[in-house]
């Protein structure tokens, strides 16, 4: 081991992490949002947002925020997020890893199998919840279409809402798990150390040589 | 409510179970389609009652005026013009509310208390809890209530509840020239209905019916048809009925799966950290750990 272990390496630009967090604030408010519009239990809330009509206003223009943020950050991230050979090998090591045994997991670059599999569920999970929600856009929208085709709307995205929960629940709880990486979405970098034990591809990309 | 003739038995995104110990006579309105003549007393009445008053539009070709219900529009006299053997037959229908048992608007609503169902049967919207989203427009299965434009609030008969709690008709119902209009308890208006049923099909009109659909449970207003068979010739839906859709997505197994994975995934994570602790970097591979032999 070098002393240069403790070196810091940048792994998210000022830009990202500045994107990343609009982007978790605008979904936070997504959720609880919409969350008091899907059961009674939750409407409490509504509060949140200075009552029923306020919340009904703001979440459909949250989800426009959440468009306009997360597709261009998506956007730059495709590269980093390429599905690899070594990425189906992640995903069946998972629960391995899941238990900390990952000598088996392999080459690990920007991201994990884990990560890209979160990307990747997003993208799609995103725009139908979009879609639907226009649909569903009431007073300017919602008019334009019939009863038939809004009911099913809102079930699709209240099941969509449900399944990127889970995703962004796993995604939440792994950054807590995985220490150093929500300091790394904070401040923008990790240690050397960090960098060769989770993603020692990337540091080979970033680092150069990792020398003993 | 205060008022016996206003106790709530059902209101929209509830979490408990509304008071049942009163009971209360069911009431219903009976529209005998074959004696209506298309006066539009009654829709006069509901403006004059209501205090509401519609733009004034331009003729588009038809008796139906204003073309359309509207928040200012709580019922509707439409009139449909058919050819039927050479001949034209007009087929007047009262629309508006039907006060449905089982109400596809209330079950679709999510703000606590913006749609309620007395104990009498009337479906009534309280526009000071509506939230605007719109959901009970999609949920009606007869089309029937309006979004406001200028207040975001979804507007729609009210069976005059306000009338009825005190013991009087609703408006539309005093103002019927012709006794097309009744109204009293919905066992009443059944037998009523019944009774003109078969002065109508002694007169020819063998396929007339009354429409009180099974569908949704039955309704508050009741429609006597001289063409029962197609109930669509009014514009009304032959089986409506709140579909499958809506009641999974307003299901309380819907919402109780939704809440069960919210905390599912809190649960997992939860047990997950206690078990194995965090991921971190092998101590033999940190900065400020010893160093492998």
């Amino acid at each position: 081991m070098s002393t240069r272990d403790g070196d810091l390496i940048l792994r998210h630009t000022n830009a990202v992490r500045v994107t990343h967090w609009a982007v978790a604030i605008v979904f936070t408010a997504l959720f609880t949002s919409g969350l008091a519009l899907f059961s009674p239990f939750f409407f409490w809330l509504s509060a949140l947002f200075g009552g029923g009509p306020l919340l009904r206003f703001i979440h459909p223009l949250a989800g426009v925020a959440l468009v306009l943020t997360f597709y261009p950050y998506a956007l730059s991230h495709l590269a980093d997020n390429r599905w690899l050979p070594a990425d189906s090998r992640w995903v069946r090591h998972m629960f391995a890893y899941m238990r900390k045994e990952h000598a088996d997991v392999g080459e690990t670059h920007k991201y994990n199998a884990g990560q890209k599999l979160m990307y990747w569920s997003m993208l799609p999970l995103i725009a139908v919840l979009a879609g639907t929600g226009v649909l569903l856009w009431q007073p300017w929208f919602a008019p334009h279409f019939s009863a038939g085709v809004r009911r099913l709307a809102g079930l699709v995205h209240a099941a969509c809402a449900f399944v990127m929960f889970v995703g962004i629940g796993i995604h939440v709880y792994a950054a807590i798990w995985t220490e150093g990486s929500i300091d790394a979405m904070i401040r923008g970098t990790v240690t050397r150390a960090w960098a060769r034990f989770h993603h020692p591809a990337w540091l080979r990309e970033v680092g150069g040589k990792d020398e003993p | 409510m205060a008022l016996q003739s206003l106790d709530v038995k059902n209101q929209s995104a509830r979490t408990s179970t509304p008071p049942t110990a009163r009971r209360t006579p069911e009431v219903a309105k009976l529209v005998d389609v074959s004696r209506c003549i298309g006066c539009k007393a009654c829709q006069s009445a509901c403006m004059e009652w209501n205090d509401l008053r519609d733009v004034v539009g331009v003729q588009e070709g038809s008796y139906t005026s204003p073309p359309d219900l509207s928040d200012q529009s709580w019922t509707l006299m439409r009139f449909h013009e058919e050819e039927r053997d050479g001949a034209l037959q007009w087929l007047i229908f009262k629309d508006g509310c039907l006060h449905c048992e089982d109400p596809g608007c209330l079950r679709a609503c999510p703000a606590p208390g913006a749609i309620v169902q007395y104990s009498n049967g009337i479906v009534d919207f309280h526009e000071e809890q509506c939230i605007g989203c719109g959901y009970c427009t999609a949920g009606c299965p007869f089309d029937v209530p309006r979004l406001s434009g200028r207040d975001s609030k979804v507007y729609k008969c009210t069976l005059c509840s306000d009338r009825v709690a005190v013991g009087l008709e609703p408006a539309c119902i005093k103002s019927c020239p012709t006794g097309a209009l009744h109204f009293g308890s919905k066992q009443d208006m059944l037998f009523e209905a019944e009774e003109r049923l078969g002065d109508l099909r002694e007169r020819g009109f063998t396929r007339a019916a009354v429409y009180d659909p099974r569908g949704v449970g039955g309704t508050h207003v009741i429609h006597l048809l001289p063409h029962g068979d197609r109930p669509e010739a009014y514009g009304l839906p032959a089986r409506p009925k709140v579909g499958l859709v809506q009641r999974a997505w307003r299901s309380g197994l819907a919402r109780g799966v939704g809440v069960a994975t919210l905390a599912g995934v809190l649960v997992a994570g939860l047990l997950h950290y206690m078990r194995y602790g965090p991921l971190d970097v092998p101590p033999g591979d940190r900065p400020d750990g010893e160093v492998k032999p």
